[in-house]
């Protein structure tokens, strides 16, 4: 058996784009539960701005205002959702498996509608698309060895949502960390009560935390269709927002550990689309159905808890009621 | 100058707070009528009433919870609208919450600038409330680490960081609610020194409370609330806890309970060398033994933790232990299959648990399922397979006339009564049995005085009917009051035992830290 052939060099490629998708969600879900707002609605979020980016740059030819209009379509998702669990103080699960259901239905139905395609958009070419983009001296570097391929195949050449996914990790850890917007939002998921008494409005800053996590969810989702993709399908995320979840658990809610939980997951789902290299590695030949299943089963593992105590934030899933 | 040259200065100053006529109704409940007060800058002003007095209410407005139906608060002589907790803040009140307001996995540091951070950018705000931190204690001598974790502190150092905080957004009025009901009598003191310096600094303290000794002990002058209405407002100096008790439940109270000396029996609760190992692995109990007899009631004293509780867990049934346990004669089991609530029962131990919302009661459910627990077998209360609900209620009625429960209704979810009201139901399940032994853990926290009074009579009339009772309790007086005997407990060992007509509060306190045998 030989595992290093496990790491390859256009699998690892391939990771960093599927954890892309991922990794936002996940730190849109981490912004969303730090503020205590538990939000399964991910996977809805994203389908919707999965397929509203892909209609629009199908339908105007710019990928730009593509993305715009699936940030948009999750932002109104996520305003339904916080209308219901912080308005309204309902059900966050509730609200939540509604999204999903909602997304699932409508973009379906509006496909049909605007595109007559089974479903679907058209598929998406030329300025409809994110492209990659071919970092400064990649070509150059290429020739050096170890770190010219590394640098070209595996930095290099991924569309801009993918770096800004990446920045996003210290991005997030900074505004969390180091600002007083950060210390607010993670003091209303563990206490709403100290922030309330502080004279800060907790609905102000839930609010803020539901629409962060919807402008990532629109990211993530318009990356599927115009970068990963090209056009949306029927139920695309196939569960990215619930692996997104799972991930957000695995690390305990801090942005570098989703990083890592996702890199993982986005492996698995990477390995699992080259049996070639697993059989090469292992000396047998694997299911391709069990290698596709992989992320999924690690997701209930991590959901079932066994990866260890994850605490989440305190007040979370619970509508903030003030006493007296 | 002489005192009363002092006093009348002070009144023709501005008062620090007055309110005018304050009036807050929820639905048909008059929570405060036209309550007017002056509290004079400088002073500790007591606010005392019984649970559900309209104490909690009236400062709830000041802090801007609760906008009022009618009236004016004036702060420093001018008025002001006070429409939410930031124009409280604004105002110069600062308060302290009964249940503390704290984010208990942020520091001390975080927690004291959340809300009052100077910019966007947390780095410069830290540092500032570091140093200020630094000039706070050495005017007010209240150090704590500014780097610690709210949550590995103490109840007491956790108190400190809310007045900090309120100190910090430069609070000149600081209003304490209940603020000894979580701490021990150590650091009940400590805090009381502290308010004592605070009130030098020439700060404005306002203490709700319920205990009458920490408002003879504390305050300048003191407003009596009872249901709704300011019934007093007297110099503490010139009043007594006898009228202000009066003042307060609208009828006479006894501050003494009123017993009999006991006339000790044979040996019912007999313990030799019980160890108590917690699920950390520590030591609880460290090999005590104790003796209750039929006729009289022992108590333990002892700063909260001492092993105390883990004591009357495994007299319980619900902790595990070992040695020897001998009730009536009959030998308990501490660690094997009979050593559960159910046996105990059966051996006819009967137990008021310490905390009762928890371990006592199911808040969510209704009085008459509360006063089934634990003897829901009874055959009285079951008719064949099923429950006998009717039964339960009829019964339940009847315990509720009998313990004075307030209001009388059965139907009613244990949360929706008051502490006093949630004890009387776990104290009529209890004593009705007619236990041979009964266990107390802390029968008055968080019960206001009348109903302390009735919940003391009843101890008193079981021990008379030559019943034993193991007393635990953290509040000195009432151990004093209610035991014939005096066990004190330090760090899982029992410091002696002393007849309580032949000891006092020096002597016991002097155990209780440990000192002495």
């Amino acid at each position: 058996m030989d595992f290093l052939a496990l790491i390859d060099l256009s699998v690892l490629d391939s990771t960093v784009r599927l954890a892309t998708p991922l990794l936002l969600a996940c730190l849109a879900g981490l912004f969303s539960e730090r503020a205590g707002i538990f939000d399964i609605g991910l996977e809805g979020k994203m389908l919707a701005a999965a397929f509203f980016s892909a209609a629009v740059a199908a339908i105007t030819g710019s990928v730009w205002l593509g993305l715009l209009a699936g940030i948009a379509a999750s932002l109104a998702l996520s305003g339904l959702h916080g209308l219901a669990s912080i308005t309204f103080r309902g059900n966050q699960l509730i609200s939540g498996v509604a999204i999903n259901f909602l997304a699932a239905g409508l973009t379906v139905l509006i496909a049909q509608d605007w595109f007559s395609q089974g479903g679907r958009t058209p598929s998406l070419f030329g300025g409809g698309r994110f492209e990659g983009i071919t970092l400064p001296f990649a070509e150059t570097l290429r020739a050096v060895p170890f770190f010219g391929p590394l640098y070209y195949e595996l930095i290099s050449g991924h569309s801009i949502l993918v770096y800004v996914a990446f920045a996003m990790v210290p991005g997030t850890w900074w505004i969390l960390f180091r600002t007083r917007f950060g210390l607010r939002l993670r003091a209303v998921g563990e206490n709403p009560a100290a922030v309330d008494t502080a004279g800060v409005s907790v609905v102000g800053l839930r609010f803020a935390a539901v629409g962060i996590c919807g402008i990532l969810c629109g990211i993530a989702g318009a990356y599927l269709a115009t970068g990963l993709q090209a056009g949306f399908v029927k139920d695309m995320t196939a569960g990215r927002g619930f692996i997104a979840l799972a991930a957000l658990i695995f690390a305990k809610w801090r942005p570098w550990h989703a990083l890592w939980a996702t890199l993982l997951f986005g492996y698995l789902q990477a390995i699992a689309l080259r049996p070639d290299i697993i059989e090469g590695a292992l000396g047998f030949q694997v299911q391709v159905q069990l290698l596709d299943a992989l992320p999924y089963i690690l997701t209930v593992v991590i959901l079932a808890g066994f990866v260890g105590k994850a605490i989440p934030p305190r007040a979370g899933g619970a509508p903030y009621v003030k006493e007296r | 100058m002489t005192a009363s040259d002092t006093l009348g200065r002070q009144e023709t100053a501005a008062p620090a707070i007055e309110l005018k006529g304050i009036s807050k109704a929820f639905g048909p409940v008059q929570a405060n009528k036209d309550i007017s007060i002056r509290v004079q800058p400088g002073t500790i002003h007591g606010i005392i009433g019984e649970n559900g007095a309209g104490k909690s209410t009236l400062m709830s407005i000041l802090y801007g919870f609760y906008k009022a139906d009618a009236g004016e608060i004036f702060i420093a002589g001018r008025k002001t609208d006070i429409p939410d907790s930031q124009a409280a803040i604004a105002a110069g009140i600062g308060m302290v919450f009964q249940h503390f307001k704290l984010v208990e996995n942020f520091t001390v540091l975080e927690n004291i600038i959340l809300g009052a951070e100077d910019g966007g950018l947390l780095k410069p705000s830290l540092s500032k409330a570091r140093k200020t931190l630094v000039e706070l204690e050495q005017e007010y001598g209240l150090n704590v680490d500014p780097d610690a974790v709210i949550q590995d502190l103490g109840v007491g150092m956790q108190q400190r960081v809310e007045i900090l905080k309120a100190l910090y957004r430069q609070a000149d009025i600081l209003i304490l609610d209940e603020p000894t009901g979580v701490l021990t009598p150590a650091e009940a003191d400590q805090l009381f020194r502290i308010l004592g310096r605070l009130r030098e600094e020439g700060k404005t303290i306002i203490l709700i409370t319920h205990k009458l000794r920490e408002i003879m002990e504390t305050t300048d002058t003191v407003s009596v609330m009872r249901r709704g209405e300011m019934t007093a407002t007297v110099k503490t100096a010139e009043t007594s806890p006898a009228e202000l008790a009066e003042l307060m439940v609208g009828r006479k109270v006894l501050l003494r309970v009123d017993k009999k000396p006991a006339t000790p029996g044979e040996v019912v609760l007999d313990i030799k060398g019980l160890r108590v190992i917690d699920e950390q692995g520590v030591e609880r109990v460290k090999g005590i033994d104790l003796q209750v007899r039929a006729g009289e009631i022992v108590g333990i004293a002892g700063v909260a933790g001492n092993g105390q509780s883990e004591l009357l867990e495994v007299l319980g049934g619900y902790a595990v232990g070992t040695g020897d346990i001998v009730v009536s004669g009959q030998p308990l089991d501490l660690s094997g299959k009979h050593s559960d609530g159910q046996s105990r029962r059966r051996s006819g131990i009967a137990h008021v648990p310490e905390d009762r919302q928890r371990e006592g009661l199911i808040m969510d459910y209704h009085a008459w399922e509360n006063t089934a627990f634990g003897y829901h077998r009874d055959p009285a209360y079951s008719k064949g397979l099923l429950m006998d609900n009717a039964a339960i209620r009829r019964d339940t009625v009847g315990k509720m006339e009998r313990f004075d429960v307030r209001p009388p209704d059965p139907n009613l979810a244990a949360k929706n009564f008051s502490g006093g009201n949630q004890q009387k139901i776990v104290l009529a399940r209890e004593i009705e049995r007619n236990p041979d032994l009964l266990l107390v853990g802390q029968p008055t926290r968080g019960v206001d005085i009348g109903a302390i009074e009735f919940i003391h009579q009843q101890i008193v009339a079981l021990r008379d009917q030559g019943k034993a009772i193991l007393l635990v309790s953290v509040e000195l007086e009432e151990i004093l009051a209610l035991s014939d005997r005096v066990a004190v407990m330090f760090d899982g060992h029992i410091m002696g035992t002393r007849l309580s007509a032949e000891t006092d509060e020096k002597e016991l306190g002097l155990l209780m830290a440990g000192v002495g045998a």
